[in-house]
């Protein structure tokens, strides 16, 4: 397998307070991989260490193959798209078009004029008085015609209405299928990533808890709800995400490889909502954070 | 072409509703032997969904044998699937529907509709297996 982003016991830390910690992921290539977690838990941070944009207090990096920033041939195979979706709104489209080209040696001109046309944005237009759908969609053409092998994407839609959001990702979408790139992207919605990724990391308070294909993660996550039981009488293999109970009955949610066989248990599949939910929440069980984490912006 | 429509609240995975549509499309002729599917390209372009995940609908789709993909071409309708004819399913449609507005009239809600539906479904299934 081909790690498009390898991280083994990656951490930053910022004065006192860690920002993210023992990350160790290795997300495959040609993935679009959604990093889903509350505000504040870690996802700019790592997103900007997969860019170069930081430097790991601790452990290591590599982003298709190489590390992140390590010299322009790298730095132009990563796009990534910051989270305001940055643009000039004194220039023109076409100036922003005209830049690209002259910052970029693999730029693509053709695309980037491609995409502007099916947009109907007008060269002539000032950045600045654009919407902010068309803001995303400038901002998106010109990473896309960079030609990168990773596109970096922090919380792309989060302040985009629900028509422009669709918008850009069926954008990003063709892109993906035309261009064969692997994506990763943030969010802390999953209602937006639900549609378009095919691999989910969940972070919660600067902790990977979850990572893996989404086929994978849904498969083996079960919701059994039957008669009160003592958690601790579960077949081994079975791993209690969840648990709620009331005097007669028991609501869990598990991971398992195989199948669940006991009887007494009704057994319902999740959504990818709900598995976001339960690692969220038992991330919170598991002892709240440090005051220093909290405070620690994205 | 076929046009392809996501149902987020049905709980079914989103390449077996492209399955399904296809397989509705084909019974009720809207899709022949020799007709084009979209390109993942135009399919994702339009629902804003993983690449992968139209694949994973063709692929399926190839292994029943209802479609084949053909390299730089695209993947293209090969035969229907067995089922009963077009005119046999407009039969039966048009019987279901009077038999619904004679529920209604008669002052059946949904739920009690689909309660009845299930049951007689389930008897009806019963007796073959049985």
């Amino acid at each position: 397998m081909n790690a498009v982003i390898q991280a083994s016991g990656l951490g930053k830390q910022y004065r006192r307070a860690w920002a993210l910690r023992d990350c160790t992921l290795a997300i495959p290539e040609g993935r679009v991989a959604g990093l889903v977690g509350p505000n504040g838990a870690g996802k700019t941070t790592l997103l900007r260490l997969a860019a170069g944009m930081l430097t790991p207090t601790l452990g290591t990096i590599t982003v298709l193959g190489e590390r992140p920033a390590a010299g322009p041939a790298q730095l132009a195979r990563v796009g990534f798209v910051a989270q305001d979706t940055p643009i000039y709104s004194r220039m023109t489209v076409a100036d922003h078009l005209r830049l690209g080209a002259w910052l970029n040696p693999g730029w693509d001109d053709h695309l980037a004029r491609h995409r502007i046309s099916q947009l109907a944005l007008n060269p002539k237009q000032r950045a600045g008085s654009l919407s902010g759908g068309q803001r995303a969609q400038l901002a998106l053409t010109l990473a896309l015609a960079k030609r990168p092998g990773l596109l970096i994407l922090d919380e792309p839609v989060a302040s985009l209405d629900p028509l422009a959001r669709r918008e850009f990702l069926q954008g990003l979408m063709e892109a993906v299928a035309g261009q064969g790139l692997s994506v990763l992207l943030s969010s802390h919605l999953v209602a937006d990533l639900e549609r378009v990724c095919d691999y989910l990391v969940v972070l919660v308070a600067s902790r990977v808890r979850v990572a893996g294909e989404v086929s994978d993660l849904l498969t083996s996550h079960h919701r059994l709800s039957g008669p009160r039981r003592d958690p601790a009488t579960l077949p081994a293999g079975q791993e209690i995400i969840t648990e709620s109970h009331t005097d007669k009955q028991s609501n869990l949610m598990v991971r398992t490889d195989g199948p669940v066989l006991d009887p007494a248990w009704a057994v319902q599949p999740v959504s990818l909502e709900d598995l976001v939910l339960a690692y969220m929440s038992r991330a919170r069980d598991d002892g709240p954070a440090s005051p220093q984490q909290l405070k620690v912006a994205s | 072409m076929v046009e392809f429509q996501l149902d987020e609240t049905s709980g079914v995975a989103t390449y077996l509703q492209l399955v399904q549509q296809v397989h509705q499309a084909l019974r009720m002729g809207m899709l022949e032997p020799g007709d084009q599917l979209p390109t993942a390209q135009q399919v994702v372009a339009q629902l804003a969904i993983n690449p992968n995940t139209v694949h994973k609908a063709y692929r399926e789709l190839e292994r029943e044998g209802l479609v084949r993909a053909r390299p730089g071409l695209g993947t293209f309708v090969t035969r229907a699937p067995s089922g009963p004819d077009p005119a046999t399913q407009a039969r039966f449609l048009a019987a279901m529907t009077d038999w619904l507005r004679s529920a209604r009239a008669a002052g059946l809600g949904p739920d009690d509709i689909e309660a009845i539906y299930r049951t007689a479904f389930r008897t009806c299934f019963a007796e073959g297996v049985a």
